[in-house]
């Protein structure tokens, strides 16, 4: 997709290990601007350590991650946020507590400008009016936008957590298994957004589980499976049994050698 | 808008059935402070029918006077509830940091707001001690300050030396807690503090209105600035009825306000919030998670001083009981009858005033009719007891009914 052919963000041999697990073993992965990327594999894959890799809640042991042709290092959320690295994660990391305009705007807290550092206080106004306009440009519905977002519905609190990490004008989003727990017409809405985050020129990533959702948007599948790369597909070209093959590592002959690599590891 | 109409539907109960939301918030614990109000009245009435000097002007100023320091350190605690921890040190705190303000003030013949400030330095430094201690070696927050107040009380029986016990005669510090203004003055603090409530509810309402985010007309407004204009009022006419509005008073209600203002309208008190919520949630929104723990025990560290100071200042001297007894439990106590939760992220610092209250008036109400210690102990042990029991239950309810 990308014009250019330069990839925003680029990692090189990534790896991450959890004491006797090798979450991530020697990963190459790569997302340009107006690409959405389906990012598959069994469960323990390693695909949520991935993101967090990228995202800084995990820095990788090894391996190099550049961003628009940059060599960068992202050891702290921080870092990822500054480069335009937004992640919705499958915990969506919402304050239960807060009401929905304070998660949208929590870390990025809009001020009211002051004379002085002490007069400065939470302009609640005006992100109030931000996250109204944001909602309804994403055609999110919530009853109150003052309402605690533990009250709400595992779909609003998702559709939060979305909008959330299109605040800060990210370059790149990556939203791990976004529709698991949502209903068909909440499912279909993600996925129109996730579509309309591809028009503005975004680099997307997405994790799921359902591979009808991921050819249904992605361009580009990439399968891990136990931690290592296990194949990459152009959506238009590539068929779901080509895809289930590479994520339970059956179907063809170089990853029957692999399997038997892994038996002899474990 | 339309596309999530099916979503809604069945949700969309929330936020609409105001009277109903209203009622249920009270039972759950988002009107708690109603709650508290209820039952001060209850006391109130309890301890009025028994002893007729209850409710009289010299009573009832007594009584602010007593939850002074008490209300000065509940204001650290709440900040410490927030974040879902505790600090079991700050009555120890606070008698060291008095110990150290009179020493300076009364052997080394330090001018008395340096002596105040070099107590707050102290308070502020052991909370940035058991706060970094706390939050870089993740030990549980109640170990940290437990171990604290076993070394502080040490500290101060140590600082106070052979005698035990300074008296203080800088009338620069005695004044904190035995001055009363007139009158006058009195009526003015009450026109300025209703007046400023007016403004910024007023200015708060208008820039909503602009924003085109009015929501339920200036009804509930009115209805809060009557509310608390009477009280002012009522609150004025009775202590000018005594000696005069105590500078104590407008001490504790200062760093309420001053606090409360930190907490709700700044960023740093809506990381707090969000910290205590959830942690890893904060941490990956990029707040320093760390930076603000920190911050929250040197702040109850502070106020824990600033108690110190306030008690020595009534009591014209400082001791070794100083910061003891049950002045610790207590401190703890209040906010969390008022309606702090113990479980972090829920709160105000409101509810530092209304707790004192609620056990000073208690403790002043016991004293009256001569009860002994035995039975004032068990019964602000059973309030306490019943005020966690109800926390912990809003908290169930809370979760049953999906909010974590
Ligand atoms: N914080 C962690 N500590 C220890 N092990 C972890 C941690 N995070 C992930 N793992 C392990 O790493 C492997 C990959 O996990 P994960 O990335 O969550 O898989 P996926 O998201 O693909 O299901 C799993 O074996 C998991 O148990
Ligand atoms: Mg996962």
């Amino acid at each position: 997709m990308a014009a250019d052919g330069t990839p925003l963000l680029e990692l090189e041999g990534i790896s991450k290990r959890f004491g006797p697990v090798q979450a991530l073993d020697r990963v190459d992965f790569a997302v340009s601007a107006g690409e959405v990327v389906g990012l598959v594999g069994d469960n323990g894959a390693g695909k949520s350590t991935l993101v967090k890799a990228i995202a800084g809640i995990n820095p990788p042991d090894d391996g190099a991650v550049r961003f628009e042709g940059r060599e960068v290092r992202i050891s702290r959320p921080q870092d990822a946020t500054e480069l335009g690295i937004a992640t919705v994660y499958q915990d969506l990391a919402l304050c239960d507590n807060l009401d929905v305009v304070s998660n949208l705007f929590l870390g990025r807290e809009q001020v009211s400008a002051g004379p002085g550092q002490v007069s400065r206080q939470l302009d609640e106004v005006k992100m109030e009016h931000e996250t109204a306009d944001l909602l309804s440009n994403l055609a999110v519905t919530i009853p109150s936008l003052r309402s605690e977002v533990g009250t709400l519905s595992g779909g609003q609190r998702q559709q939060v957590a979305v909008a959330r990490s299109l605040l800060g004008d990210p370059k790149v989003v990556m939203l791990d298994e976004p529709t698991a727990a949502l209903g068909v017409p909440q499912t279909k809405q993600v996925l129109e957004l996730i579509r309309r985050l591809r028009e503005r020129n975004l680099g997307v990533v997405v994790i799921s589980h359902n591979l009808a959702d991921v050819f249904a948007i992605a361009d580009r599948v990439f399968v891990l499976r136990l931690g290592r790369a296990a194949g990459e597909f152009r959506a238009e070209e590539a068929t779901e049994e080509q895809v289930v093959a590479a994520i339970t590592g059956v179907g063809d002959g170089r990853d029957k050698g692999e399997r038997a690599g892994e038996e002899e590891r474990a | 808008m339309s596309a999530t109409g099916a979503a809604t539907a069945d949700e969309g109960t929330e936020g609409r059935s105001t009277t109903g939301q209203a009622l249920r918030r009270l039972v759950q614990g988002d009107l708690s402070s109603v709650r508290v109000v209820l039952g001060l009245i209850v006391i109130a009435i309890i301890f009025q029918v028994q002893e007729e000097r209850f409710l009289s002007a010299q009573n009832l100023t007594n009584l602010m006077l007593q939850i002074t320091t008490i209300g000065l350190i509940s204001v650290g605690i709440v900040y410490v509830l927030l974040l879902g921890e505790i600090d079991l040190s700050v009555g120890a705190v606070s008698g060291l940091s008095a110990a150290v303000m009179a020493v300076l003030s009364v052997n080394h013949g330090w001018n008395a707001y340096l002596a105040i400030a070099a107590a707050v330095a102290v308070g502020a430094g052991i909370g940035f001690l058991q706060g970094s201690l706390f939050s870089r070696f993740v030990v549980p927050s109640f170990v940290v300050t437990l171990a604290g107040l076993l070394a502080w009380e040490g500290a101060l029986l140590q600082v106070l030396g052979k005698t035990g016990s300074l008296n203080i005669n800088d009338p620069k510090i005695t004044g904190l807690a035995n001055t009363f203004y007139s009158d006058t003055v009195g009526w003015i603090f009450a026109a300025a503090i209703i007046a400023a409530y007016g403004a910024v509810l007023v200015l708060g309402y208008r820039k909503r209105v602009s924003a085109g985010l009015a929501d339920g007309g200036p009804l509930p407004l009115v209805v809060r600035f009557v509310f608390l204009s009477a009280l002012v009022i009522a609150a004025v006419a009775i202590l000018n009825s005594d000696r005069g509005v105590p500078l104590a008073v407008m001490i504790l209600l200062g760093f309420v306000v001053g606090m409360e203002y930190v907490a709700k309208r700044t960023t740093f008190g809506r990381h707090v919030f969000a910290v205590g919520g959830n942690a890893e949630a904060a941490r990956r929104a990029g707040i320093r998670v760390n930076a603000v723990r920190v911050a929250v025990f040197t702040i109850s560290g502070s106020m824990a001083a600033i108690g110190g100071v306030m008690a020595a200042s009534r009591l014209f001297a400082v001791n070794q009981n100083s910061g003891g007894n049950e002045l610790l439990l207590l401190a703890i106590a209040g906010p969390v009858i008022a309606g702090t939760s113990l479980f972090g992220g829920r709160g105000s610092v409101w509810t530092a005033l209304l707790g004192a209250l609620v056990i000073g008036s208690i403790s002043n109400g016991m004293d009256l009719l001569s009860l002994s210690s035995a039975v004032k102990l068990m019964v602000t042990g059973g309030v306490l007891l019943l005020a966690v029991l109800v926390d912990a239950v809003a908290r169930q309810q809370r979760q049953t009914s999906g909010r974590v």
